[in-house]
């Protein structure tokens, strides 16, 4: 156990720092990051200056050094375009990804679990099939085009919910949510849902499939014979088995909704960290975008340790096989 | 039904037992290239895929879809009914046109026009072309270092494949689009801006090829593992053939099967990649607008009520997709002898 922590750790410590390389190789390889601060009257004795006090006349590596320590610290330096500090900035974007992601992943599995019971439990119903069309179609379209297709509908033609921005926040310290209003929730549902759907479908065939593993079983076959209802059956033996798998998919499919808030961020102008790191992108702001990939990286890093490690917790079988391979 | 199949078998060996002779007799002793191609067709006609597409209609349909749209693709200059490059032909009076069966619309515009007066079909074409380019470069460029890295790390094993299947192993806790993303944006921003424009689309192809590799590489090297130890790989050995020779010559034939599945299915991807990225305005240059480029050109349209420019593009896109993704799975039910 002990050995399998260290191990992980000792990846996840590597991939960080070879993210940190890549982000700290970007100002090298991105011209020349004086002429990107000054104005064109500065003179070259005044650049000289700036150059000696940044620290960009020492050696590569240890300016390597010198940027870990400082982004360890949460300091990314200034925003070319914004001329603000990145962690500012960063600070006042993540509260509204997190807040999408958060209330997508809930979206996915409070909707997702029961209608993979139900179309595990009744396969041939005509809502089990209506369930898994509707998945098939939300596997099939983009992420972009269910968000346009949400606008459309509900935007543009009925007049229902607003489609851009996220509307009235209300400020809980420097944190601002969307969960405290009406406006903000009115603004919040449909990227939440444009973003859940896909996680939401998938969700879903995994608990169907599981479902469908676990009934044929000999310990469910038992326990009808010892005459349990079906609904301690369905419920307390079956379902709580399938959870294992689901638990997993859905901390590693956190990372993914991170990955694809960046489009749902653009669809709906969702003022996130979605939108910051294109923006940079299309800007080449390289502050932001070096800053978007360390602090990414480290979330999956985070996520991917989690995971492991929650494996061990809600698994017993794992923890006595490698009791059982040590001995 | 196994009686129909065993006419279909019989009677097509007799179709080509005549080819082969009528070829003998104009060709002396071996059949020509010509005759061996029809020959080589018609076995394929008999044999267990073609069986088991004629089965299938779900996958008749995707395969006349897709069929329908790569000739569109790569016929546009052609088959449009105009060309989109060419600005001169634009005309102003003719923005913002819906569709034809729409009340004001023109018969001459299929699919209505947008802002500039482009025909939204014409712009489709175009732009399934370059959707399709992207798309194909990609994945040729994916299956080719994958499955070479997968064939390198599952033969000659040890440090190497170490390492090669570690950096697969980060790279898959990470999403593709996130991958692809992140290296268009990065190598983009390497470019000088003059240069920006006109390599953008490589940088793109290389991005998404660089999202793709993994699969190829992972399948690759397991299908590697099996044949490296049966007999054929062992005599070859033993006399003495370079093992770059086995590798190429007699390992890579056997497991490319698994690759044309993945290739598939990778095209698939590739397209959505290609897409989302043009969507979000970090792909193609807009001078030659993709699939995603279109979508997101009429996204801005959308709040008017001119939808038609943001539908369009959107339906050929899923289509593709779809149909495409329905091919590759069966394709890999039919080249599964498990499943037969």
């Amino acid at each position: 156990m002990l050995a399998f922590i260290v191990q992980r750790l000792g990846q996840a410590i590597l991939v960080m720092l070879v993210v940190a390389f890549v982000s700290f190789s970007l100002f090298q390889f991105v011209g020349d990051p004086i002429n990107n601060m000054v104005g064109q009257e500065t003179t070259v004795a005044q650049r000289e200056a700036l150059r000696e006090r940044l620290g960009l006349n020492d050696p590569v590596p240890l300016q390597f050094v010198k940027w870990v320590a400082n982004a360890a610290q949460g300091e990314f330096g200034l925003s070319y375009r914004m001329g603000k500090p990145v962690n500012e900035l960063i600070a006042q974007r993540l509260p509204a990804t997190l807040e999408l992601v958060f209330l997508s992943a809930i979206l996915a599995l409070v909707i997702g679990v029961p209608m993979g019971v139900y179309t595990g439990l009744h396969r041939h119903s005509w809502l089990s099939r209506a369930f898994l069309t509707v998945s098939l179609i939300g596997i099939s379209l983009p992420t972009f085009l269910i968000g346009i297709l949400m606008i459309l509908i509900f935007g543009v033609w009925l007049g229902w919910l607003p489609t851009f921005g996220r509307g009235g926040t209300v400020a809980l310290g420097f944190w601002q949510t969307s969960f405290l209003t009406l406006q903000g929730w009115s603004h919040i549902v449909m990227p939440a849902f444009t973003l859940a759907l896909f996680q939401l479908t998938l969700i879903m065939r995994l608990v169907r499939a599981e479902m469908l593993e676990v009934l044929r079983t000999d310990y469910i076959k038992f326990a009808r014979a010892r005459g349990l209802r079906n609904r301690a059956i369905n419920f307390g033996h079956a379902l709580k088995n399938t959870l294992v798998p689901v638990i997993t998919i859905m901390g590693l499919q956190i990372g993914a909704l991170l990955a694809f808030s960046i489009i749902t961020e653009t669809v709906f102008q969702w003022p996130g960290m979605g939108l910051l790191i294109i923006q940079a992108i299309q800007f080449v702001d390289i502050p932001i975008m070096s800053s978007y990939l360390v602090l990414v990286a480290l979330f999956f890093v985070v996520i991917n340790l989690t995971v492991d490690l929650l494996y061990y917790a809600v698994d017993p079988r794992l923890r006595v096989e490698r009791r059982v391979a040590a001995v | 039904m196994p009686s129909t199949r065993a006419c279909g078998w019989s009677g097509g060996s007799r179709r080509s037992d005549a080819v082969a002779i009528r070829a003998i007799g104009t060709e002396q002793i071996r059949p020509g290239v010509g005759a061996r191609i029809v020959d080589g067709f018609r076995r394929f006609l008999d044999g267990d895929v073609f069986y088991s597409f004629r089965r299938s209609p779900v996958t008749i349909v995707a395969s006349v879809v897709t069929l329908l749209l790569f000739v569109a693709a790569l016929f546009a200059p052609w088959l449009a009914p105009y060309n989109t490059y060419d600005v001169a032909s634009l005309n102003l009076i003719d923005a913002f046109r819906p569709p034809a069966w729409a009340d004001s619309g023109d018969p001459a515009f299929l699919l209505g026009t947008d802002d500039q007066g482009r025909d939204v079909l014409s712009s489709i074409m175009f732009g399934l072309r370059i959707s399709l380019l992207v798309g194909f470069a990609s994945v040729v460029l994916a299956a080719l270092f994958g499955t070479l890295l997968g064939l390198l790390s599952g033969y000659v094993g040890g440090a190497l494949d170490s390492l090669i299947m570690r950096i697969a192993d980060v790279q898959l806790t990470f999403p593709a689009i996130l991958i692809a993303l992140l290296i268009d944006g990065i190598v983009g921003s390497m470019l000088a801006p003059a240069a920006r424009r006109d390599f953008k689309i490589y940088v793109l192809i290389f991005a998404i090829a660089a999202s793709l590799w993994v699969n190829f590489a992972r399948t690759v090297r397991g299908s590697t593992m099996v044949e490296k130890n049966k007999e054929y790989v062992q005599a070859a050995k033993v006399i003495g053939v370079h093992p770059a020779l086995i590798m190429l010559r007699h390992v890579l034939p056997n497991v490319l099967g698994p690759v044309l599945v993945i290739a598939t299915l990778s095209l698939a991807i590739a397209v959505l990649t290609e897409a989302t990225l043009s969507f979000l305005g970090v792909g193609v240059p807009v001078t030659r607008p993709s699939l995603g480029t279109l979508i997101r050109i009429g996204n801005d349209f959308l709040f008017s009520g001119e939808w038609w420019m943001t539908i369009f593009p959107g339906v050929a896109l899923v289509a593709l997709v779809l149909a495409v993704n329905l091919l590759g799975d069966w394709l890999r039910d039919a080249l599964n002898p498990k499943l037969r």
